[in-house]
C-alpha cells in the first residue's frame, strides 16, 4: 500500500495502461462473439465450426500466443497490439461459446410466439434472442474482463503489461511492496470491472430482477384477472 | 374466407401430419380443430399463418394463395394466441400487447394507447400493465395473450391449445370470457384444443382429426354429437353425448306453473312441489330461497332463463331440494317455476342411433 | 523464424538429456498435474459441500471471481521474494489458478443434479452420504470433469510462466529465447506448450465424452 501511496503517478499511468490493455480486448471480444453467435447460432455447420476453433484458440497459452503473433501480424515484438490481439482473441473464444450457449436457452416458446406474430427473422435476433440472453451472457462476460484483468499482467514479461510490470521490475530489484502494489491494484481493477458489468446488465435486464414481493402478490391473487 | 384445397403435408423423415385436407372456414365463424394427440390439428392451423410450409395444395385468404404473399406481412395481419400465452418476458404487459402494432410501423404512445384499449377488452385490470409477464397468475398471461392477438384488430385468430394450461376454474372462465368476445368481434377464429367439450361449446363449426391427419367430420357441434359421420367421432363424443346433446337447444316454450301469490308470512306455499316446502323470493333474485317445513333454507342458487339450454334447465332442477327450478321473465324477475314433467316432453332422444352393422 | 524453430524441434539432439525437449516437456507436466491434484484436493469438497447443501454459494461466487483476478506472475514473484527460489511459489500460484474451474464444476454439477431425482432417492429412503455418492455425484461427472478439463488447460499455459522465477519446463525455452533476441527458440517453446496443451485438452474431451450421460445411453 505505501508503495502505491509514494508512486502515485507512475500507478495512475500503469493503470491507465492496464485498464486499456484488458478493456479494449474485451469490448472487442463481444462485439465479435455477438455476430458471430447472432449470425451463426442456428446454423449447425458453421457453428461447430466456430466453437472447435475457439476452444483450440483458448488452448493456446497467453504467453505464446504474444510471442508468436509478431511473426504472423509483422508486428513489433514490443507492440502493445500483439497483447491487445491475443486477449481480444481469447475474450471471443471464450465469449462466443457463451452467447451460443446464452441464445439456446432462449425459450423455444417465446421464439415461436415471436415468429408467429410476425417477426421477421433479423427483428427477431435482435429484439427477442439478444435482449433474452443478456442475463447468462454478463455472467461470461464477467468471467472474461477478470479474466483479462489478470492475463493482461503476462504481457510484463516481454515487456507489456500494464501493472504487470511492476511484478518484473519488482522482482528484478528484490522489492516485494511492489509486487504486493500490483496484486492490490490488479484485484482492485478487475472488481471494479465485474461490479460494473454486473450493474449494467441489471439496468438492461429488469424482468430477472423482479422483487418477490410483486411476484408473490401476482400469483395469489390467483385466478381472478379483474377485480 | 380460408380455404384449404387438397392440402398435405409430410415431414422429413416421413411422418404424414396432415392428409389431403379440404376444408372451408367461412369469414366471421368459430371453427375449432380437435383430435387427438398426432392428429395434425396443430399444423393444420400452424398452415394458415405460414408458420409450416404445406408439401402440397394450396391454402386460400379470400381467394389468395398464402404462398405468395410474404410470410411476415402475412402473420402481421392473423392474431396468434399460444399455449401458456407465449408472451415475451423481458417486456412489461403493455409493452407485450402492443408488439403487433409496432411491427407494423406505429408510434410507441399511439401502439400503447391502443394496447390499453385491448387490455380492456378482455378483462384486465390497466393497472397492470406496467408489470411483467412473470409477475402476472396463468390466466392473466392468457388474457395478456389473447390482448396482444387482439390489439392491431386482426380479421383472423388463431388459437393454439389456449386454455389447456391453467385450472379448469381458470379455464372455464376464460372460455367465457372467449364467447363473450366473440359475440362482439366476429372475427374468423380458428382455434386447436384436444379437448372435445372445449370444441363443443366454444365452434360454430368442428372439425374432427384422427391420427394421420385426416378429415373425419367437418359439421356443428350438434350434428357432431348427434349424428358422428364414424366410430372414430363417435368415440370421440360418445361420453354424456345424450345429456350434452341438450346444450344446444334453448328451454322456449316449455309449460310452467306460475308462482302462487305469497301467503300473509311472505313465503310462497310450494307443497305441490314437496309436502311442507316453501319458496321466499327475498329481496332480490339472488336471495331467494327455499325453506323446509324446520325453517332450514335453500338457496335458489340458479334461476333459469327462456333463452338458457335445456341442459341447464335440467341440471337446475336435479339439483334444487324440490324438484323444480325457478323461472325468470325477460327483466330477470322470477315469475314461475318448471319441473321435470314439464320439461320431459323436450327431453325426447334426439340421436341419431343407428344399429350397428 | 519457423524455419529455424523447424531445424531446432528436427535435431534429435535437442530432445534428448538434461535440459532436453523430453525433461522440458516432463517438468511441465509434472507442475501441471501436481497444482491440478492439490487443488482438486482442496476444490473437491469444498464445491461437494456447497452443491449439496446450497450453503454459502454467494461466496462460491466472489471468492472465484476473485481468485480468477489474482495475477499469476504477481503470486510467483512475490512468493519468491519472500520465500526463495523453489517449486512452491509457482506451485501455490498454478493451485490458485486450478481452483475457481474445478470448484464451478463441482459445484453446478452437484446443484444442477435434477432435484426431482435427488428427492426422489431421498423419498426412497436413501442417507445424505447415500445420496452424494449414488446420486449426486454421477449424475455431476460430465460437468465435474469440464471443469477439471479447463483447469488443467490453464494451469499448462501458466505454467509456462515459471521458467521466469528459474524453474523448468516448456517456458524455458521462451524466456531463454527472449533473453538471447533468439526467436526461432522462443517459437519452439510456443509450439511445444501449445502442442502440448491441445494433445491434453483432446485426450480430457474423449474422457468427458466417454462419461457424458447422451454417450452411455447410445452405447448400453
Amino acid at each position: 500500500m505505501n508503495w502505491i501511496l509514494n508512486n502515485t503517478e507512475q500507478t495512475w499511468e500503469l493503470t491507465r495502461e492496464h485498464l486499456y490493455l484488458s478493456i479494449i480486448p474485451i469490448i472487442a471480444g463481444l462485439v465479435a462473439a455477438l455476430v458471430l453467435g447472432l449470425v451463426f447460432g442456428n446454423r449447425r455447420r458453421a457453428r461447430s465450426i466456430i466453437t472447435t476453433l475457439a476452444s483450440a484458440v483458448f488452448t493456446i497459452p497467453s504467453l505464446a500466443l504474444f510471442v508468436v503473433l509478431p511473426s504472423i501480424l509483422g508486428t513489433q515484438i514490443l507492440d502493445p497490439l500483439n497483447v491487445v490481439i491475443a486477449l481480444s482473441l481469447y475474450s471471443a473464444s471464450l465469449l462466443v461459446r457463451t452467447v451460443f450457449d446464452a441464445l439456446d436457452a432462449v425459450p423455444a416458446q417465446v421464439l415461436n410466439a415471436a415468429e408467429a406474430v410476425g417477426y421477421s427473422p433479423i427483428r427477431r435476433r435482435l429484439l427477442i434472442d439478444l435482449p433474452l440472453s443478456l442475463g447468462p451472457l454478463a455472467a461470461g462476460l464477467r468471467v472474461a474482463a477478470v479474466t483479462n484483468v489478470s492475463l493482461v499482467s503476462v504481457g510484463a514479461v516481454i515487456g507489456i503489461g500494464g501493472l504487470g510490470q511492476l511484478f518484473t521490475s519488482g522482482y528484478q530489484r528484490s522489492y516485494p511492496d511492489q509486487i504486493l502494489a500490483g496484486i492490490i491494484m490488479i484485484l482492485i481493477l478487475a472488481l471494479l470491472l465485474d461490479r460494473l458489468i454486473a450493474g449494467i446488465a441489471r439496468l438492461l435486464t429488469p424482468w430477472l430482477h423482479l422483487s418477490t414481493k410483486e411476484t408473490a402478490t401476482a400469483s395469489a391473487s390467483g385466478s381472478e384477472a379483474k377485480k | 374466407m380460408i380455404t384449404f384445397e387438397s392440402v398435405s403435408k409430410t415431414y422429413p423423415g416421413g411422418t404424414q401430419a396432415v392428409e389431403n385436407l379440404s376444408l372451408n372456414i367461412a369469414t366471421g365463424s368459430f371453427t375449432v380443430l380437435v383430435g387427438p394427440s398426432g392428429c395434425g390439428k396443430t399444423t393444420t392451423m400452424r398452415m394458415i399463418n405460414a408458420m409450416v410450409t404445406p408439401t402440397s395444395g394450396r391454402i386460400l385468404l379470400d381467394g389468395n394463395d398464402i404462398a405468395e404473399i410474404r410470410p411476415v406481412s402475412l402473420r402481421l395481419g392473423i392474431g396468434y394466441v399460444m399455449q401458456n400465452g407465449g408472451l415475451f418476458p423481458h417486456r412489461s404487459v403493455i409493452d407485450n400487447i402492443a408488439t403487433v402494432q409496432r411491427l407494423l410501423g406505429l408510434d410507441k404512445k399511439n401502439a400503447r394507447a391502443k394496447a390499453f384499449e385491448a387490455m380492456e377488452r378482455v378483462g384486465l385490470d390497466t393497472s397492470l400493465a406496467k408489470r411483467f409477464p412473470a409477475q402476472l397468475s396463468g390466466g392473466q398471461q392468457q388474457r395478456v395473450g389473447v390482448a396482444r392477438a387482439l390489439a392491431a384488430d386482426p380479421p383472423i385468430l388463431l388459437m393454439d391449445e389456449p386454455f389447456s394450461a391453467v385450472d379448469p376454474i381458470v379455464r372455464d372462465e376464460l372460455q367465457q370470457e372467449v364467447r363473450r368476445l366473440q359475440a362482439e368481434i366476429k372475427k374468423t377464429i380458428v382455434m386447436v384444443t384436444h379437448d372435445i367439450d372445449e370444441a363443443l361449446l366454444l365452434g360454430d363449426k368442428i372439425a374432427v382429426m384422427a391420427p394421420g391427419g385426416t378429415l373425419q367430420q367437418y359439421s356443428t357441434p350438434l350434428e357432431i354429437l348427434t349424428r358422428p359421420a364414424n366410430d372414430f367421432v363417435q368415440s370421440m363424443v360418445s361420453k354424456d353425448r345424450g345429456f350434452r346433446s341438450l346444450s344446444f337447444e334453448p328451454l322456449g316454450q316449455v309449460p310452467s306453473t306460475a308462482l302462487p301469490i305469497p301467503g300473509a308470512d311472505g313465503l310462497i306455499n310450494a307443497t305441490t312441489l314437496a309436502p311442507g316446502w316453501a319458496l321466499d323470493l327475498g329481496h332480490t333474485t339472488a336471495s331467494a330461497s327455499w325453506v323446509n317445513e324446520s325453517g332450514q333454507r335453500y338457496p335458489v342458487s340458479t334461476p333459469v332463463r327462456r333463452t338458457d339450454t335445456l341442459r341447464e334447465a335440467l341440471d337446475a332442477i336435479l339439483a334444487s331440494p324440490v324438484g323444480a327450478a325457478l323461472l325468470t321473465d325477460v327483466h330477470g324477475d322470477p315469475t314461475s317455476w318448471i319441473t321435470l314433467e314439464d320439461l320431459s316432453p323436450r327431453l325426447a332422444p334426439k340421436l341419431s342411433l343407428e344399429p350397428r352393422a | 523464424m519457423i524455419g529455424e524453430m523447424l531445424s531446432y524441434l528436427g535435431t534429435s539432439s535437442h530432445w534428448v538429456g538434461e535440459g532436453g525437449i523430453a525433461a522440458r516437456l516432463g517438468e511441465h507436466l509434472w507442475y501441471s498435474i501436481l497444482a491440478v491434484l492439490l487443488a482438486l484436493v482442496v476444490a473437491f469438497p469444498v464445491g461437494l459441500f456447497i452443491g449439496h447443501t446450497g450453503r454459502g454459494k454467494i461466496v462460491l461466487v466472489s471468492l472465484s471471481n476473485t481468485l480468477r483476478a489474482l495475477p499469476s506472475l504477481g503470486i510467483m514473484t512475490l512468493l519468491v521474494l519472500l520465500m526463495g527460489l523453489g517449486l512452491f511459489p509457482p506451485l501455490v500460484a498454478l493451485i490458485l489458478i486450478a481452483i475457481p474451474p474445478i470448484l464451478a464444476g463441482v459445484y453446478s454439477g452437484v446443484a444442477n443434479a435434477d432435484a426431482l431425482v435427488v428427492d426422489s432417492a431421498r423419498a426412497l429412503g436413501m442417507k445424505d452420504s447415500r445420496i452424494i455418492l449414488q446420486v449426486e455425484l454421477p449424475l455431476a461427472l460430465p460437468l465435474m470433469l469440464g471443469g477439471l478439463r479447463s483447469a488443467l488447460l490453464q494451469v499448462i499455459a501458466t505454467a509456462t510462466i515459471a521458467a521466469y522465477v528459474n524453474l523448468g519446463g516448456l517456458g524455458r525455452y521462451i524466456f531463454d529465447g527472449l533473453a538471447l533476441y533468439d526467436y526461432g527458440q522462443v517459437m519452439v517453446g510456443a509450439a511445444l506448450v501449445t502442442a502440448l496443451a491441445l494433445v491434453v485438452d483432446g485426450l480430457l474431451a474423449l474422457l468427458v465424452a466417454r462419461f457424458s450421460p447422451a454417450r452411455r445411453l447410445t452405447a448400453a
